[in-house]
């Protein structure tokens, strides 16, 4: 009814949170740059492949890295004010642009990898907790805690020997077909024919999680009044179990699912190298190779501010679900 | 706490079988409803509960951590005899390349691209894994559990600053972290073991203060202030080993997650470059894939198997030392 204040007010204590965790994070992501071997203009006189002494101290004259560590700071806020993250001399492209250009593919993966992990994850949950104690939850059990204990990189490369190598059903690695011009339905069949074995990879893990943590939030719910109330009222097994227990376990899974994207963001820099997938992870892959630290900055800055804006998506969400928080 | 919510049933049953044998003993007051707290506490008052036995047998009474525990003292004792089970090194070309498992019965597990014995590769890879996962959760377990301590014992603006710079390296995502970390640094064993010790602590940090915060309130650290203990005393003896076990079962956790970045660093080409390990194989092992796609999987599944064993340790240390959440379970 009065959703949209107390909305509002969720909003306004997450930013005022946010603030000071942003800040730090800046200033620590400077100070990892200061750490990296070698700076810009040694990177540049590199690449370049001939540089004197001359022009090395006229490159840092110019980029202001012979300035006090203090001003250094400065310029690097000023920078970041203006959206800029530095420049990027393999690429010869700003850093900003360079991200930009990839991180699309990483929101994808990662959301197609959070679809696929939270509906088999409830639906393992669902299952293991309807038969609580009894064989199929144990098997389930063991299962999930297989599929938590096995590393991303691996399976996603046992996933290729099967399904692309032995099977030949998808394909093992990109983001589509090299110089087809499929659009509507084709297009989209054909992008997600190559985006199903990474975002599995990705979503095991979680699989495993969210299974669990159904299986435990639905045993807890179930013993609750209103779900007596609900079975008193004549209400069928299957109508209880999933409009009145698992929407109310919902709300951890919701919580984990925020703080799960910082999580996911590692994982992708893993599984987008097994796949070759042109995203954020393949770009930081690239970057370590190239010893390209104003990047693998770039993007850590990048994804952690992403990680923020997750984590206020889902207060705000949950503000909406449940009218009880943030009442006061 | 957690030792009467166990003991009340079977204390009941006691109760209840001395009540049939002696009706006429009601001039004592019984207690019918044992479920009520005051009857519990005088009803476990006089029973004495050795500290740590009754975990023990729960744990070692779980088929499942059972296994884990076998397997990885196994793995323990292959990373300390390693070089007895197969001595020199283990990135030395010994044979042709490309032998298949069993086709070879010299290399059970076959070799790979540069004739290299793939399971000396995996009884030496032990070693570097279990030697990072252990030295790593040990330092973060150390470094969170001293700033969780301070932060919850202490409060105030202390608390904040903490609260803080945890929330900092929480909100960096972990593996990102690990990679610029690691990447700055330049790999080496020591290298990845801090660098995965500071992705690792906030979480246990977070956790001790969160203990710490709740058992503060409790009268015998009350008490134990108005003794006149120092306040180093108090957060050591006092309060840390009523807050071990969550820190316990998230220690098993740790190890076994360390095993994974470990595995994932290396596995990208940011491990020990001197040191074979099983991230490692599989990296070399991954251009390969098509045609020897053994050189993968094997060392994948040592992998697989410790993280595992250590996850089902996990599980059976939080069902004995957590009750609460074992009875829902079963």
């Amino acid at each position: 009814m009065s959703s949209l204040p107390r909305i509002a007010r969720a909003l306004r204590r997450t930013v005022l949170q946010a603030i000071p965790t942003v800040i730090g994070i800046v200033i620590l992501n400077f100070f990892l740059l200061q750490l990296a071997p070698g700076d810009a203009a040694d990177a540049m006189a590199a690449e370049a492949g001939s540089a004197t002494e001359e022009t090395m101290a006229a490159m840092r004259e110019r980029f202001g890295l012979n300035l006090p560590m203090l001003d250094q700071l400065l310029t690097y806020l000023n920078n970041l004010a203006h959206f800029s993250l530095g420049y990027s001399p393999r690429y010869s492209m700003p850093v900003s642009d360079l991200i930009g250009q990839r991180l699309p593919g990483t929101l994808t993966l990662m959301a197609m990898a959070l679809a696929i992990a939270l509906l088999i994850g409830l639906t393992l949950g669902s299952l293991m907790a309807a038969f609580a104690g009894r064989l199929p939850d144990r098997l389930i059990s063991i299962f999930s805690l297989l599929f938590y204990s096995v590393p991303g990189f691996w399976i996603g490369l046992m996933l290729i020997v099967l399904f692309s190598v032995t099977l030949g059903w998808l394909p093992s690695g990109g983001s589509g077909t090299i110089g087809s011009d499929l659009s509507g339905w084709a297009g989209i069949v054909d992008k997600a024919r190559y985006m199903v074995l990474p975002a599995t990879s990705l979503a095991l893990f979680y699989v495993a999680i969210y299974a669990r943590l159904t299986r435990a939030a639905m045993l807890e719910v179930r013993n609750q009044d209103f779900v007596r109330t609900a079975y008193a009222k004549g209400l069928s097994p299957a109508v209880v179990t999933v409009k009145h227990i698992l929407r109310n376990a919902l709300i951890p899974i919701t919580t984990m699912a925020g703080m799960h994207v910082g999580g996911m963001l590692g994982g992708a820099v893993v599984v987008e190298t097994v796949y070759s997938w042109p995203g954020l992870g393949r770009l930081a892959f690239e970057a370590v190779m190239g010893r390209d630290y104003t990047v693998l900055l770039g993007i850590l800055l990048l994804s952690s501010l992403l990680v923020i804006l997750a984590n206020a998506v889902v207060d705000i969400l949950q503000t909406w679900l449940d009218p009880r928080i943030g009442e006061l | 706490m957690s030792t009467t919510d166990l003991n009340a049933p079977a204390i009941a049953l006691a109760g209840a079988r001395q009540g049939a044998a002696r009706p006429e003993a009601s001039a004592l007051p019984e207690w019918h409803n044992v479920r009520a707290p005051d009857a519990r506490t005088t009803l476990t008052a006089a029973v004495t509960v050795p500290p740590g036995r009754r975990e023990l047998r729960i744990f070692f009474s779980n088929p499942n951590a059972l296994f884990g525990v076998t397997f990885l003292s196994i793995m323990v004792l292959m990373s300390i005899f390693a070089p007895l089970i197969s001595p020199g090194d283990p990135l030395n070309m010994v044979t042709t390349p490309f032998l298949w498992p069993g086709q070879d019965a010299a290399y059970p597990l076959g070799t790979d691209a540069m004739g290299r014995d793939v399971l000396a590769g995996i009884v030496h890879g032990s070693r570097i894994s279990l030697f990072v996962g252990l030295a790593a959760t040990a330092l973060g377990l150390t470094v969170g559990v001293v700033v969780g301590a301070v932060a919850g014992y202490f409060g105030g603006w202390v608390d904040d600053v903490l609260v803080r710079i945890i929330e900092i390296f929480q909100t960096l995502p972990n593996f990102v972290l690990l990679v610029v970390l690691v990447a700055i640094a330049q790999p080496s064993a020591l290298t990845v073991t801090v660098a995965i010790a500071i992705v690792s602590w906030p979480m246990v940090a977070r956790l001790t203060r969160a203990e710490f915060r709740a058992i503060r309130a409790k009268d015998y650290v009350m008490a134990a202030r108005s003794l006149g203990f120092g306040c180093a005393r108090i957060i050591f003896t006092e309060i840390l080993p009523n807050a071990l076990p969550p820190l316990i079962v998230t220690a098993s956790v740790m190890v076994a997650s360390a095993i994974l970045m470990e595995s994932a660093l290396s596995f990208m080409g940011l491990g020990d470059p001197n040191v074979v390990s099983w991230g490692s194989m599989i990296g070399s092992g991954r251009e390969l894939v098509r045609t020897a796609w053994y050189l993968t999987a094997l060392p994948g599944l040592a992998i697989v198997f410790t993280v595992l064993a250590l996850n089902l340790i996990g599980d059976g240390l939080n069902d004995a030392l957590n009750p609460r959440f074992s009875e829902e379970r079963s």
